[in-house]
């Protein structure tokens, strides 16, 4: 008994034991979906020695973790929100670093005719009309509130809608396994959509009307108002991720022969 | 050396939710010999020598030993009527006195051997206690109260649930204790036994202690007719 | 119905190549839940014990109080840990939120109720055996305990196994306080909420049938310890 309490509290020690540098990054989930985050992170340990440790999340939870000082820096694609969150103080700078851009996922069938729609709102507004069975990541992501916008924006409440509207209160993977499970028309990321394993009969119904552009901006957490934070180690990120190292990796990033992510960081001024 | 004896009881009393099972007993008790304390059945014996030993709360009166309550205490062990076995082997059953008083392992276990066999359980040294027979069981009791060299051994009907051959065999035991200079307060319903080992007889009926006397006197001469009666055969209640 | 079969192979496979993940996480799911079941039994034991021989005027408060946190979900044992635990809580300074000590105190929380009260049964029942022989033998309340510990030792090592059954299977605290972050805080539990998440089912039941796996393995050494109390009665 008395061996293996020693044996289990040496597991806890050395399982703290930390050899390299470690910050702690909130990312989105529609980010992570992606799959880009396994071909930055080794690579960012080897040219830094830093070990990036990812908290997956939904963007307002993203936000809250920078606001309390528990992560480093964030990583989000709400830019209302992400101004907001360098305006009260939270964080220090917004820098941008790549997009992709949001596609509205259907089954084949396509019953609402979404397929020869004009733009993002036509597309919404058949659906709305055919009363198609509609997922929604109801989570208040950067994808749920781009989601609500593009509601607003074809004359339509998104709280007001009927029952074939289905907020799931989930990440980008869970709601697509619902739209999946549901046959249901949904709004995803194209990285995440790519990436997803289950598709069962969804397709890319629409895409790319410029509104259904996705930004993703890097945000360090303000180390004056958490001083603990590890603000060098997150400004060198920065540097990373905003040098030509990383515009090489991102722009290459490929599923399917798709490129995901285009890269549009400036690197901070010296 | 802690003197326990005499041991003097006045008014002695004790009650469970207010009735009066036992009392008020005077009592005084010489330091040598087996005391046995008879009586029918639901008379109040146990009662009566839990109060003695300590474990049963005196509602009234008082009990006084030579020395004070808590040496006496040390010195005093008890048998049960039935027999509490820890879940252990027999040997550290018998040791488990020693253990409590400070001895280590090794010395408590070896003490514990030669107990156990000389009451008869030295082939059964490892065996869980709980699975020896009710004979066994209780002479593992006597070998655990004994061990520690008590200078007296209450026992309440340690041969109630046993056949004849546990009982002798448990008699012998308690000769040779007694003979070694050890005392005994006995509690038993079997007038054979009483005759058998007793130097002094407390007749006990309904909580009060209604004769007390050496041996021969008590059951050659009762003095009562409660107790004429009970050595004649008749029930008492 | 080719999900569970896939799920099987993928097990099989990623079990018999020894994946490194797999081992990663395995090894972290078993860090994270014997030490906090190590922390709760030292916790846990000796309270049952105490609450079983020590008389005082709030214990059956106590035992109450205990049995019915045994019914806390631990979902909400996570959020209340997470809000201690966080920056802007009282113990933030310790920046614990989101390292495998946040899943072991979580988790410790969890199943300190379940071990008292499962203890304090048995213990409870064997005191009640031994009162009479121990109140006799004049032992002290340390004694009482050691006692008591010690001769129902199988019976506490069964507490302290439903214990581990509970922990190990626990997720939605231990993804609150854990955050599951690759590499650090992922255990099976959370790895499976994952991967499911992602849609990749096949890798998920694979991590399932290991964690039941994991789980039949424990439950088969408590069934036999159990036995072995019946047959010798210890």
């Amino acid at each position: 008994m008395k061996s293996l309490a020693a044996l289990s509290f040496a597991l806890v020690v050395l399982g703290q034991a930390v050899f390299a540098d470690v910050m702690k990054l909130a990312v989105t989930t529609s980010f992570h979906n992606s799959g880009l985050a396994e071909i930055l992170l080794p690579e960012i340990k080897n040219d830094l020695d830093l070990d990036v440790q990812l908290l997956v999340v939904g963007t307002g939870q993203a936000l809250k973790l920078g606001r309390s000082g528990d992560v480093d820096a964030i990583l989000v694609h709400s830019r209302k929100a992400e101004e907001e969150f360098v305006a009260d103080g939270s964080g220090t700078f917004r820098r941008e670093i790549m997009y992709n851009d949001f596609v509205i996922v259907g089954p084949n069938a396509d019953a609402a005719n979404v397929g020869s729609a004009s733009d993002a709102k036509d597309a919404l507004q058949r659906i709305a009309n055919a009363k198609a069975r509609f997922v929604s990541r109801g989570d208040d992501s950067g994808t749920h509130k781009k989601e609500q916008n593009l509601w607003s924006s074809a004359g339509l409440k998104a709280g007001e809608l009927g029952d074939w509207y289905n907020a799931v209160g989930a990440g980008m993977g869970a709601a697509l396994n619902t739209a999946s499970g549901l046959n249901a028309y949904i709004l995803s990321d194209r990285a995440s959509w790519l990436n997803f394993g289950n598709k069962g009969d969804l397709a890319v119904l629409f895409s790319g009307d410029p509104v259904l552009f996705n930004q993703y901006a890097y945000l360090p957490v303000n180390p004056e108002k958490h001083t603990h934070v590890e603000r060098d180690l997150a400004l060198k990120l920065e540097k990373w991720l905003t040098s030509d190292r990383a515009a090489k990796l991102i722009n290459g990033y490929e599923i399917d022969g798709q490129t995901l992510f285009t890269f549009n960081a400036k690197p901070p001024s010296q | 050396m802690t003197q326990l004896f005499p041991l003097k009881v006045t008014g002695a009393e004790s009650r469970r939710r207010g009735k009066l099972l036992v009392g008020p007993v005077d009592l005084e008790l010489g330091p040598t010999g087996t005391t046995i304390v008879i009586g029918p059945n639901g008379s109040g014996k146990t009662t009566l020598l839990s109060l003695l030993h300590g474990t049963s709360r005196l509602n009234a009166g008082q009990v006084t030993w030579a020395c004070s309550t808590e040496d006496a205490r040390r010195h005093q062990s008890f048998v049960f009527q039935r027999p509490v076995m820890l879940r252990r082997s027999v040997v550290d059953n018998i040791a488990y006195p020693l253990g409590l008083r400070g001895h280590d392992t090794k010395t408590a276990r070896a003490q514990a051997t030669e107990w156990a066999i000389r009451v008869g359980l030295g082939d059964m040294l490892t065996r869980p206690a709980t699975v020896l027979s009710g004979g066994e069981q209780q002479k593992l009791a006597l070998a655990r109260a004994l061990i520690s060299e008590p200078k007296l051994v209450f026992l309440d009907e340690p041969c109630a649930a046993l056949d004849g051959r546990a009982m002798r065999e448990i008699e012998t035991i308690l000769t040779e204790v007694k003979a070694a200079g050890t005392r005994i307060i006995l509690s038993t319903h079997d007038l054979g036994q009483a005759r058998r080992l007793a130097d002094e007889v407390l007749f006990l009926k309904g909580g009060l202690i209604h004769e007390q006397g050496l041996a021969p006197t008590f059951f050659d001469q009762p003095q009562t007719s409660e107790a004429q009666a009970f050595l004649k055969g008749d029930i008492v209640e | 119905m080719t999900d569970l079969w896939d799920g099987l192979s993928r097990a099989f496979w990623l079990v018999v190549t020894l994946d490194a993940e797999l081992v990663e996480i395995t090894l972290r799911s078993l860090q994270v839940t014997i030490s906090a079941l190590v922390i709760a039994s030292l916790i846990a034991l000796p309270l049952a014990a105490v609450l079983a021989v020590r008389r005082f005027r709030l214990r059956r408060a106590v035992i109450a109080v205990l049995n019915a946190l045994m019914g806390l979900p631990p979902v909400v044992v996570g959020l209340i840990v997470y809000i201690l635990l966080s920056r802007s809580g009282p113990f933030g300074v310790f920046g614990l939120l989101f390292t495998p000590t946040a899943m072991i105190i979580a988790q410790v929380i969890i199943i300190v109720p379940l071990i008292a009260s499962i203890a304090h049964q048995s213990l409870r029942d064997l005191w009640t055996e031994y009162h009479d022989l121990l109140i006799s033998m004049n032992v002290t309340q340390t004694q009482k305990v050691k006692t008591l510990l010690w001769d129902a030792r199988r019976a506490l090592l069964t507490a302290s196994l439903a214990g581990f059954g509970r922990a190990i299977g626990e997720v939605g605290a231990i993804m609150i306080v854990g955050g599951n972050i690759d590499h650090a805080t992922r255990v099976l539990t959370t790895a499976i909420a994952l991967e499911t998440g992602k849609g990749e089912f096949a890798l998920a039941l694979g991590l399932g049938f290991v964690l039941i796996g994991l789980t039949i393995a424990i439950n088969i050494a408590t069934h036999w310890l159990g036995q072995t109390e019946t047959e010798g009665r210890w």
